[in-house]
């Protein structure tokens, strides 16, 4: 275990003393294949003592029976955890190793070199202060190197090792490190990365790793281990604008109100004023409580409870800021996105993001670009797929406090989530609130809904008829919108048919098209039951996401689905347009329920078997369906 | 300004786990195995919600076969600290008689372990469940997260499992789904020795060495901690200076011969004598990978 001296060893009290003052250093190793990843970490472990004598035991018995090195300690065998990989003799996931010296106690993120895994070095290196980044001497700079410098960049790491490995096998050639070193500088100053240091190293030797190597004379710059064990990297979060993410609401009994919290950077005292974001109210901090005792200041990284001197309402996510260098709030931004699911990304779906403590609801645009992360090249983009990374707008459902990510990590970094499967399907970097969401700001209507649907005489609604091709929706709709006007309802039919020839004939059928009609729609249909209409949509709407977003825009007794139920078989045989009979044929593509999904509702307001009812009695039905919820009723 | 130690950020990022995972889940509970690791996540629990007690009972999964001290230890702290405790004991297992002697270490891991967990996670409804397990314990667990998803079977799927960033934990998860939370991923062994004697924390009195009855069977030392312990022809208990590193089934825990009495004492074998800790239990050397196994089935 760590450096201890023999003296150190003898007198644990001692050695205790000098070790809790230890500081904690995150870092992440990558490269490619076979530049010696492993080998390095494993090295790393062995010099640092770190390992048990039963670990070295075993590794000394695999590398016999298993190793790669010719019966020489392989160390890249320490570090392959689950069987699968061990058999395969690769690294698919993010590993995090420890070890500790008289200096620092380390956290290793071990990210695997793999073309397809942007995803986890980017999950590697979000918690990471420095990035290793190894590089085969015989090889030079690779396209993964670029890649892994790109993505560390991205992700705002600033500080990088450039461990050119495998001196030993270049003959400790001064030439070829500086030839590699030259070549580096010149890329990482064109991405932005400030201080890089390149070290000539052997991991399978021990050159240069923790101790200086006599094999390279001409090389005066620190070990691998003494560059780690010595980089600063703690002043800039507490030197930037305090902030605390408030994460629960501190209540043991009714006298008691406290707000418990990370603070992510800056630092806080007793008797300071802080506002609250997004909500604007001012207060000032009585206590920042601990069960240590009250502290007199806090500093980041800590997590403390505070109260104030007011009543105000704090809730889960919102942010504590000092009103001199305040977060800003907004519901629209630019954003760098890096998507991490097998399903693209599709513009306009209605997802979850979740920044600091909030989860809120977020849909994407079309991507502004995406990013070739071997060139760095922008190209156009429709969408993202698993690994790209692009730049794309995103709205949001309500405000939210944020810093621009360059400038506060846990300000500006989130995770997107699937509202379905509850997957971690994205992740990103807010670089700004779009100009619109400063500057578009809600105009108070003085005549409500309310006012508009007291004039026609019944409460607004959604009916959303969802269902195949041919399984009769728009025939339905119909005759319910003409029982309705017989009643004298104000109503309007929104047909997908129709619309497609106006207001979205810009749009064709893929998926991310699909869901942008239905967005469009969904929205259309929100306008008019503001105007107090009973609007009946009439779309395929193959996707549930989207269902749910139509149904998230309005009130929720002001949505009524309509799930008009044609087994495929049935729809076929009708085929009305003739439009099944051209999908089967292969003219035409993405035609739901042959080449495209349909969802089915899981629990629909209303259900329509078209195998047992015929369209007269199934608007009979719905109308009967709305008179029970009121809504033809006078507010 | 004012730098955390090492210890100081672990225990921020603890706390931070524990309130989050606490915050987006309806029925929390921690799982309570009395050993070290479980001192400390106590610990900083008591932190985490103070002045507010944590909002989570603690459930321990008994096997009847731990150790006697163990138990005393744990009424004793769930008394103390002012906590709900749930003890679970498997009624199947116990009407079976399972035992490690005539079942061996795998059925009476499984039984008493594996599907009592479930069952106890199952009849209260739990849906986070906070663990003490760490990554630097044993190879497989390195790459476990911290929100460590579980399906309505409680089994875990390495291609399941979803990459956590920053300090943002996707805890959302559909009915019957659940989240099993480990807040000292990232603590070693030493970490939660010195933490234990910086912040002083009581831990159950076998960790220390005294004199004790044991027998020595296939090179370890076992404790004669009651009348069940079968001894086999020409055993005979004898009284050893011992201790143990880790604690378990007193069956399947060897305990080593010691004279570390106190927590310096401990600290400083540990850095000398370089065993790893898991080397003490029997379940992990069933089979190769079989703490993986062990983990897809549902064992912490």
């Amino acid at each position: 275990m760590s450096n201890v001296s023999e003296l150190i060893a003898l007198d644990a009290g001692q050695y205790l003393q000098v070790h809790q003052h230890k500081g904690l250093l995150r870092f992440l190793t990558c490269g490619s294949v076979d530049d010696g990843k492993s080998t390095l970490i494993g090295r790393l472990l062995y010099d640092a003592k770190t390992l048990y004598d039963d670990q070295v035991a075993t590794l000394e018995a695999e590398s016999q029976k298993i190793g790669t090195q010719g019966g020489e300690l392989d160390f890249a065998l320490l570090l392959d955890g689950l069987s699968a990989e061990r058999e395969q003799g690769i690294t698919i996931d993010v590993a995090y190793r420890f070890f500790s010296t008289d200096k620092r106690k380390f956290i290793v993120a071990d990210t695997p070199g793999h073309e397809q895994y942007t995803r986890n070095m980017i999950t590697g290196a979000s918690t990471a202060d420095v990035a290793v980044i190894l590089v085969d001497a015989r090889k030079g700079l690779l396209t993964q190197t670029r890649r892994h410098s790109y993505l560390a960049s991205l992700v705002g790491i600033r500080r990088v090792v450039l461990a050119v490995n495998k001196m030993d096998l270049v003959g400790y050639s001064r030439e070829v490190f500086e030839r590699i070193r030259d070549e580096y500088l010149e890329f990482a100053g064109k991405i932005g990365l400030s201080e890089v240091v390149c070290i000539p190293l052997s991991a399978l030797r021990g050159d240069n790793v923790t101790a200086p190597s006599g094999n390279t004379p001409w090389y005066h710059g620190a070990t691998l281990m003494g560059y780690l064990e010595t980089v600063e990297v703690e002043s800039e979060a507490q030197n930037a604008p305090f902030r605390l993410i408030v994460q629960w609401a501190n209540r043991p009994n009714l006298d008691f109100r406290g707000y418990s919290g990370r603070v992510v950077s800056g630092t806080l005292r007793p008797g300071e004023r802080v506002r609250v974001l997004p909500s604007a109210k001012e207060s000032t901090v009585t206590r920042i409580i601990t069960l240590d005792g009250d502290l007199d200041l806090a500093v980041a990284g800590q997590s403390v409870t505070v109260t104030l001197a007011d009543e105000i309402d704090i809730s889960r996510g919102d942010v504590l800021a000092k009103p001199d260098a305040l977060p800003e709030v907004a519901d629209q931004f630019e954003a760098q996105v890096v998507w991490m699911s097998e399903e693209a990304m599709l513009p306009g779906r209605p997802y979850l993001m979740k920044i600091g403590a909030r989860t809120v609801g977020a849909t994407i645009t079309r991507p502004k670009y995406k990013v070739n992360v071997n060139t760095l090249e922008h190209l156009a983009a429709t969408t993202l797929e698993l690994n790209e990374i692009g730049v794309c707008n995103l709205h949001l459902d309500q405000m939210i406090p944020f810093d621009p990510y360059e400038q506060n990590r846990d300000m500006g970094g989130f995770i997107l989530i699937d509202r379905l499967t509850n997957n971690t399907i994205g992740a990103g970097m807010l670089h700004f609130a779009l100009r619109r969401s400063h500057n578009i700001h809600w105009q108070a209507v003085e005549v409500s809904k309310q006012a508009h649907a007291a004039l026609k005489g019944h409460q607004p609604c959604v009916v959303w008829f969802t269902g195949l091709s041919g399984s009769g929706k728009s025939t339905i709709a119909n005759i319910v919108e003409k029982k309705l006007h017989a009643l004298g309802r104000h109503t309007f039919l929104l047909d997908g048919d129709n619309v497609r020839h106006g207001l979205n004939k810009d749009l064709g059928f893929t998926e991310a098209d699909r869901v942008e009609n239905i967005r469009r729609v969904a929205e259309v249909a929100k306008l008019m039951v503001d105007a107090g209409l009973i609007v009946l949509v009439s779309f395929i709407s193959p996707f549930r996401a989207e269902r749910q977003l139509a149904r998230d825009l309005v009130e929720g007794e002001e949505f009524c689905e309509v799930f008009v139920d044609a087994p495929l078989s049935v729809a076929e045989a009708r085929d009305p347009k003739g439009l099944y009979k051209k999908a089967r044929r292969g003219d035409l593509k993405n035609f739901t329920g042959i080449d495209s999904p349909y969802e089915a509702p899981e629990s629909p307001e209303v259900r329509i078997d078209t195998t047992r009812i015929d369209a007269e009695e199934a608007a009979d039905r719905i109308v009967a369906y709305l008179r029970t919820t009121g809504v033809l009723e006078r507010p | 300004m004012r730098s955390l130690t090492h210890l100081q950020r672990l225990e921020a990022e603890s706390i931070d786990i524990l309130r989050e995972a606490v915050a987006e889940s309806e029925r929390p509970v921690m799982l309570y195995s009395i050993g070290k690791d479980s001192s400390v996540l106590l610990h900083l629990a008591m932190k985490a919600f103070y002045p507010s007690k944590p909002p989570f009972p603690l459930l321990h999964v008994d096997t009847t076969w731990k150790f006697h001290d163990m138990i005393t230890f744990r009424d004793a702290t769930a008394k103390r600290l002012g906590l709900e405790l749930i003890v679970h004991i498997n009624p199947e297992a116990r009407a079976l008689g399972i035992n490690p002697f005539t079942h061996g270490s795998a059925v009476h891991t499984d039984l008493w372990k594996t599907q009592g967990l479930k069952q106890a996670l199952d009849k209260h409804g739990f849906d986070a469940a906070f663990g003490g397990a760490r990554r630097d314990e044993e190879k497989s667990r390195a790459k476990e997260r911290i929100f460590s998803f579980r399906s309505a079977q409680h089994r875990w799927d390495p291609k399941l499992q979803r990459p956590e960033l920053w300090r943002i934990y996707n805890a959302r998860k559909a009915k019957g789904e659940s989240m099993r939370v480990f807040p000292l991923s990232n603590w070693t062994e030493l970490d939660v020795w010195q933490y234990i004697f910086l912040e002083d924390i009581p831990v159950v009195p076998l960790y220390f060495a005294r004199p004790r009855p044991v027998v020595a069977r296939d090179g370890t030392l076992l404790l004669v901690d009651d009348q069940r312990l079968p001894l086999r022809p020409g055993e005979i208990p004898m009284t050893k200076t011992v201790r143990f590193r880790t604690l378990g089934c007193y069956p399947l825990t060897g305990a080593i011969e010691s004279t570390a009495a106190d927590l310096p004492g401990i600290i400083r074998e540990m850095l000398l004598a370089r065993t790893s800790e898991r080397q003490g239990r029997v379940i992990d050397h069933d089979a190769a990978g079989s703490m993986e196994k062990k983990k897809q089935e549902g064992y912490f």
